[in-house]
Formats: C-alpha cells, sequence, structure tokens
C-alpha cells in the first residue's frame, strides 16, 4: 500500500432510505463487507447473535442497529453512522430508518447528505413510501438521487421490471424538479451491480452502485458563488506577543474569499477588506465553502458572533418576516400563539409564528389546510423575528438557508427549517 | 501560485472539528477537554489548539486517574498540559474509593473502569462543568454509533438514547438547564484509520506506548496484557517479554496490547489498514455483555 495515497481521498456522505423488507440493511452490509469493512470481531459477534435469535442467515442488520432496545424489538430507532473507505473515498452514510413515524430522522440524515440512495423493491415497484423518501429527498435538496431498484433476483433480472419502475421514477423526478436522479437494478443478496457488475443483466449498461459512489462529481454542488462567512467566534489572544491580533474564527458557508476582497459585514454594513486568512500558524490566500478558518479585516470594526461577513458586492436578504418549510420533529404540536427560538448559522433570534400556510400530503404531494402542525408533519409557515435575518433562500443555499427551531421551555429542537 | 488548503478527507473532518470546538467555546461557559493520555484525546488537543491559534485554548483537561495507569500515560500528560499552557485538573479514582463514593471490585478480573464513572460525574459537578469534550468516535463501538457531536446529560449525568435531540446541518443546540451539562465529541466521524492518517499527516507527538517496545506481558483470554504490579495472575498465567505496542489506550487492567514491530507512524497506518479486528477488540471492558458500553454511556461512561 502506498501510505501517500490517502491524501487524495475526497470524503463522501450519503444517506439511505428504505426499510429492512426492501433489503437496506444487507445492501448496507453488503458495502460494507465487500469493501472489507467489517471486522473480524464484529462478525464474530453479529454471527453469536444471529444464532442465539435462531437467524438461518448473519443478520447484517445488527451491524447497524446500535441500541439494546432496537436489537430487542428488530427495528431501527435512530440514525446510525456507518464508516468505509476505498482507495478513491471515504464515505459516511447516514442509514435512516424507513418508518413512517421517523421521517424525523430521514430529515437529519439528509441534511449533510451530498447523495441519497432509496431502495425499491423490484416485486413492489413504487409504493408510498418511495413517495415519502423521494419527497423528504428533493424537500432537503439532496443533489443526487440513486434509486436501487432491488431484489432483481425475484423477477428473474428481467429489463422489463427495470425498465417499468424506472419510468414511473423518472415521472415522479420530474414533479419534483429532482436534478440528478440515477436508476441501478441490483440484488443486496447476491451483490449484482453492487460492488461487483452484475453477469445476470448484461442488458444494463450503467455503472455498478461503488463505482458511482466512488466517481460522482460533487465539488460542483457547491456553492461558490455568494461569499458568506457567519462569525462563529472572535479570536483575541491575552498575550502581549499578540496584543493587537484580532481574529474572526469561522466556517466558510459558501462562496470564495481571498485576501483583499472587499467585504460587507452584517447587520453593522460597515465594509472592510480581508487583510489576511489564518489557517492555525499559516496564511492562505483563499478559503472555499467548509473551511474553518480565521479571518482579519483591514479597519477594527465591532463584530462578534452571530455576524455574518459577505462580499460587498452580493449581500444576503435581510428581513424579519419570511416563509419557511419546516419539518415538525416534536410530540408537542407547533403552538402558533408560542414564541420560539430560531437557530441560523451561528445566530439565534426570537420568533413568532405569523401564520401556518399549509401543510403538505408527503404521499401525494398535495397542499392541505390546517392549523394542526404535529409530529413528522411538513408544512410552511410564515415568521417574523425580533431583530433582522440574513439569509439566502435555501434552494440557492443550503449553509444560510437552513434553521432549526427551539422550544424555550424545554430547550429541545423542535423543527428544521428551509427557508424559501 | 495561491495558497490554499490541501483538500482531502483528512481536511475536511478536521475542519468539521475544528468548527465544533469554536461552537463549544462560544455555547458553554465551562467546557473542559476529557484527556485520558490516548491517540484520540491527543487529537483533541491538536484539534483546539488549531481552532484557537494564537490564543491558548479556551478549555482545562481534566483527567480521570484509575491510579492503574501507565507510567508513559502520566508523563506525557504533563509534560503536554505544560507544553500548551492548559490547566490539567485531575480526577482520582483512589479518592472516590477512599472517600467511600464507590467500591472496589475484587478478583482477578477486577477493574476500576466502571469506578471512573463516579469519579467523572463527581469531578464535573465540582468544578462545574459544563461541557465535557471527547474523543468518543461513532466507528468504535455499535451504541457510539448512536451518538450525537452535542450529546445531553440530565442532572444526574444520563444519557437517553432513545430521547436525542435531532442534529442537522451545522446547527448545534447546546441550550440546557441548571445542572444538566453536554457531553461532545468532535471526531464523531473519524475511524480509527483517518486519526492515524491525520497524526501522521500533522507529524503530530505520540506516546512510546503507542510505537514497539519491549514488555513484560502475560496472556488472558487471547489478549496480551502488561504485566503490571496491580495485576494478579490466574493459574497458568505466565509472564514473558514480547515486542508490543497500544493499539488503544486505556488503563493498564483492560489494555489489550498487540505483538507488533511498528516502531515509526508510517508502519502503523500500514498495520491499521491490514487489521482484521477493530481497535477495541483487545478491550475487556467492552467485552462484559452486549450492551457494556450502552449501559456505561447511559450512566455517564465517557
Amino acid at each position: 500500500m502506498d501510505s501517500k495515497a490517502y491524501l487524495d481521498m475526497s470524503l463522501l456522505r450519503f444517506t439511505t432510505a428504505g426499510s429492512v423488507d426492501d433489503g437496506k440493511s444487507t445492501l448496507i452490509g453488503r458495502l460494507l463487507y465487500d469493501s472489507k469493512s467489517i471486522f473480524e470481531d464484529q462478525l464474530e459477534a453479529i454471527t453469536e447473535t444471529s444464532k442465539r435469535k435462531g437467524d438461518e442467515q448473519v443478520d447484517l442488520a445488527l451491524l447497524t442497529d446500535g441500541l439494546r432496545a432496537e436489537r430487542e424489538q428488530g427495528i431501527t430507532i435512530d440514525v446510525a453512522y456507518r464508516y468505509f473507505a476505498t482507495p478513491k473515498r471515504k464515505f459516511i452514510i447516514a442509514d435512516t430508518p424507513g418508518h413512517i413515524q421517523y421521517t424525523r430522522n430521514m430529515v437529519t440524515g439528509a441534511s449533510t447528505a451530498n447523495l441519497a440512495i432509496i431502495l425499491v423493491d423490484a416485486r413492489n415497484g413504487v409504493l408510498e413510501q418511495t413517495l415519502r423518501h423521494t419527497y423528504i429527498a428533493s424537500l432537503l435538496r439532496i443533489p443526487h438521487i440513486v434509486y436501487c431498484i432491488n431484489k432483481m433476483d425475484l423477477m428473474g433480472y428481467e429489463e422489463k421490471v427495470y425498465e417499468n419502475i424506472k419510468k414511473d421514477l423518472q415521472e415522479l423526478s420530474r414533479k419534483l424538479e429532482i436534478e440528478d436522479a440515477q436508476y441501478i437494478p441490483i440484488s443486496a443478496k447476491f451483490g449484482d451491480n453492487v460492488v461487483d457488475e452484475s453477469t445476470n443483466m448484461n442488458w444494463y449498461k450503467g455503472t455498478t452502485l461503488l463505482s458511482l459512489l466512488e466517481h460522482i462529481e460533487i465539488a460542483e454542488d457547491r456553492n461558490l458563488v455568494d461569499g458568506r462567512f457567519p462569525v462563529q467566534y472572535v479570536i483575541r489572544p491575552q498575550q502581549d506577543k499578540h496584543h493587537d491580533y484580532r481574529g474572526y474564527a469561522g466556517r466558510v458557508g459558501s462562496g470564495t474569499f481571498r485576501v483583499g476582497d472587499k467585504v460587507k459585514v452584517l447587520p453593522s454594513e460597515f465594509t472592510s477588506e480581508i487583510k489576511a486568512i489564518d489557517f492555525y500558524n499559516d496564511e492562505i490566500d483563499e478559503a472555499i465553502p467548509q473551511q474553518s478558518v480565521t479571518i482579519r479585516l483591514k479597519d477594527e470594526i465591532d463584530i462578534s458572533r452571530g455576524d455574518m461577513i459577505v462580499h460587498a458586492d452580493n449581500p444576503p436578504q435581510v428581513s424579519t418576516n419570511f416563509s419557511i418549510d419546516i419539518c415538525w420533529f416534536n410530540e408537542k404540536p407547533l403552538d402558533p400563539s408560542k414564541k420560539y427560538l430560531i437557530r441560523h448559522t451561528t445566530n439565534e433570534l426570537k420568533c413568532m409564528i405569523k401564520s401556518v400556510n399549509y401543510r403538505t400530503n408527503i404521499e401525494t404531494y398535495e397542499k392541505e389546510q390546517g392549523e394542526i402542525i404535529k409530529m413528522n408533519d411538513i408544512a410552511n409557515i410564515s415568521v417574523m423575528t425580533a431583530k433582522p435575518m440574513f439569509f439566502d433562500s435555501y434552494k440557492n443555499n443550503r449553509s444560510t438557508g437552513s434553521v432549526i427551531l427551539i422550544d424555550e421551555g424545554t430547550n429541545e429542537t423542535v423543527a428544521a427549517g428551509m427557508i424559501n | 501560485m495561491t495558497k490554499t488548503i490541501n483538500r482531502n478527507h483528512l481536511r475536511e473532518l478536521e475542519s468539521e472539528a475544528i468548527f465544533i470546538m469554536r461552537e463549544i467555546a462560544a455555547q458553554f461557559e465551562r467546557p473542559v477537554l476529557l484527556f485520558s493520555g490516548g491517540k484520540d484525546s491527543i487529537l483533541l488537543v491538536h484539534l483546539a489548539l488549531k481552532a484557537f491559534h494564537p490564543a491558548k485554548i479556551p478549555f482545562s483537561l481534566l483527567h480521570i486517574d484509575t491510579g492503574h495507569n501507565f507510567a508513559e500515560t502520566i508523563e506525557f500528560r504533563d509534560n503536554l498540559a505544560k507544553k500548551i499552557g492548559a490547566d490539567l485538573i485531575v480526577g482520582s479514582v483512589q479518592k472516590s474509593i477512599d472517600k467511600g463514593r464507590v467500591t472496589e471490585e475484587t478478583g482477578v478480573e477486577a477493574s476500576r473502569n466502571k469506578l471512573q464513572t463516579t469519579t467523572l460525574l463527581d469531578t464535573l459537578e465540582e468544578i462545574k462543568a459544563d461541557a465535557a469534550i471527547g474523543g468518543g468516535r461513532r466507528d468504535e463501538e455499535k451504541a457510539r454509533a448512536k451518538e450525537r457531536f452535542f450529546s445531553h446529560r440530565d442532572a444526574f449525568g444520563q444519557w437517553d438514547p432513545k430521547n436525542q435531540r435531532p442534529e442537522l446541518w451545522n446547527l448545534f443546540n447546546g441550550r440546557k438547564n441548571v445542572g444538566e451539562h453536554f457531553r461532545i465529541f468532535p471526531i464523531s466521524n473519524w475511524t480509527e484509520m483517518d486519526v492515524w492518517q491525520y497524526i501522521l499527516m500533522e507529524s503530530i507527538e505520540m506516546p512510546s506506548l503507542y510505537f514497539t517496545h519491549k514488555r513484560q506481558v502475560f496472556k488472558r483470554n487471547g489478549t496480551w496484557l502488561a504485566a503490571e504490579p496491580y495485576m494478579q495472575l490466574k493459574e497458568g498465567e505466565e509472564i514473558v517479554e514480547m515486542d508490543v505496542r497500544c493499539r488503544t489506550i486505556g488503563d493498564v487492567t483492560c489494555t489489550g496490547l498487540s505483538l507488533s514491530t511498528a516502531d515509526n507512524l508510517e508502519d502503523i497506518v500500514i498495520e491499521v489498514a491490514a487489521a482484521r479486528e477493530t481497535e477495541r477488540g483487545g478491550r475487556s471492558d467492552d467485552k462484559r455483555s452486549e450492551a457494556a458500553m450502552e449501559d456505561r454511556k447511559k450512566e455517564g461512561y465517557f
């Protein structure tokens, strides 16, 4: 092995949606097993447990079901994170339960994903849950969706089966304005088109799932245009040596920041110029999305956490009124008379609910009326914040278009929101 | 040429961890960094240094000392704290035993591993810490795979895995009531391989225990253990000298040693790549039952 090769590896985060019946655990098990990411002692432990439960085959789901309650009930309750790597990429899987009541987990897993794998059982074709999973992937704007049409072995590996399901899925993608959708016929159980090419489906000319995961271009999914740098923390060393040092620490939300760029600070609207970009004890010329750096400005301006440094010629929207699509997470329904905290980038504000506009049925995609928003509901609401917020639409900018709502009484995160 | 940060998966994980470090400093009043002397906590210190440079790290280091640590661990800990100018707080399991807060296990397989939880929770309360930063990783163990970055603990230090706060995007909710605290895991998404590759890439100084050395050892349940004075031998167990190194470092009673001749970081990376057992495979504390980690975590373990 070349000990330096890892310096060229990239990272891909993906989420998997589907239920145990779709063979999701088998698929993940297959990816981990065939990429040699399962260790002997792990395999031993789950073989032992499977035997004790009286299962004939090793239940690969035991790898992902980590909690006692999950193993006892044979269901997945919470998002489980799994890791594997090939020489090209490191992968983070957010494995989300497929049950109807766990929409919140799917939303959570989807929020950071570059790609979603949605499993479709070749015997059943597009079901309600396929509609649900696709809706959530599109709502959260996951850039790439890969439909794995699984259990092809049970349908005689027939091209027509695949083509019919693909046609239905394409229609769905059009309806939801999904930009990139791909369709792979697989058998997770026998490994067809997962890691190795299938010899049973010569009519399929596309790539295997793993090859797709390894090669799909994700760098271009980032927003490299709108410069947004939410200030996270102000670094002011209390040492004589660094007496005049004042650095604004944060993670680039979107856009590219270069030394010499003209910037504006929100909400104060002061303008200045980037003097330096620090990365530990190095000064760099340019920072791109997701990089944690420290920015220093030419002028001394009063800046604190929650402020945002943006390109002077391309500011975000500034307003106290906007509407958001929310997914409600809490057992207590949304209370329109209550004030909630809205957390957005590194900022936190109070907000009130102006109106509940509609609820979306995630199986028919129809808008329904009704004030009551319960756990796992998807709805559109209008809010008013106590102070102006600076944001972009989620459609254009995942980092400055996303919010969570917090109940001040319980401190719980009660909703995820995407700004329209 | 434009000077930028090289792009690879390690830099992405690093940026994520630095982001978390800064969130901790911004959202909490008295965070402490749980320092065990193992590679993961050394990595945390390195990431914290990067997050706040040129300022000092805004956290104290907290070590829960079982009294059964390798001498090298203690020495490394003291030197590191001095070098970075951080406060070092030591919570002593021996003191908890002396005060009658916990009762020492007996028998040849006795371990102070479980007792650490009481010492940890008592110390956190004593120093009024509202966040404890840990080096737990989701790939280590199945209960840890369910852990959040920001993990809420009630006033009794307990974890409720079935009722965790959803965590979305980069938005971390660290709000809590008085008396509650958070456990925060900045390197949640790192694997053992990532950790070693990063240590190699950054040339981070590591304790000598991770590199091959000659040591008096004995074999128990298929695992090599260090023959320190407080380890009681069972009948038939024999002390021999072997070339070994640690793959993880915990307290002596539960740290399995691997036979290895790796004496530099490149060799360790190659060894990890070829490994067919997980790194905690040698940790007897995890083997007590299938849910050993989940049960300990619920009570407030690391």
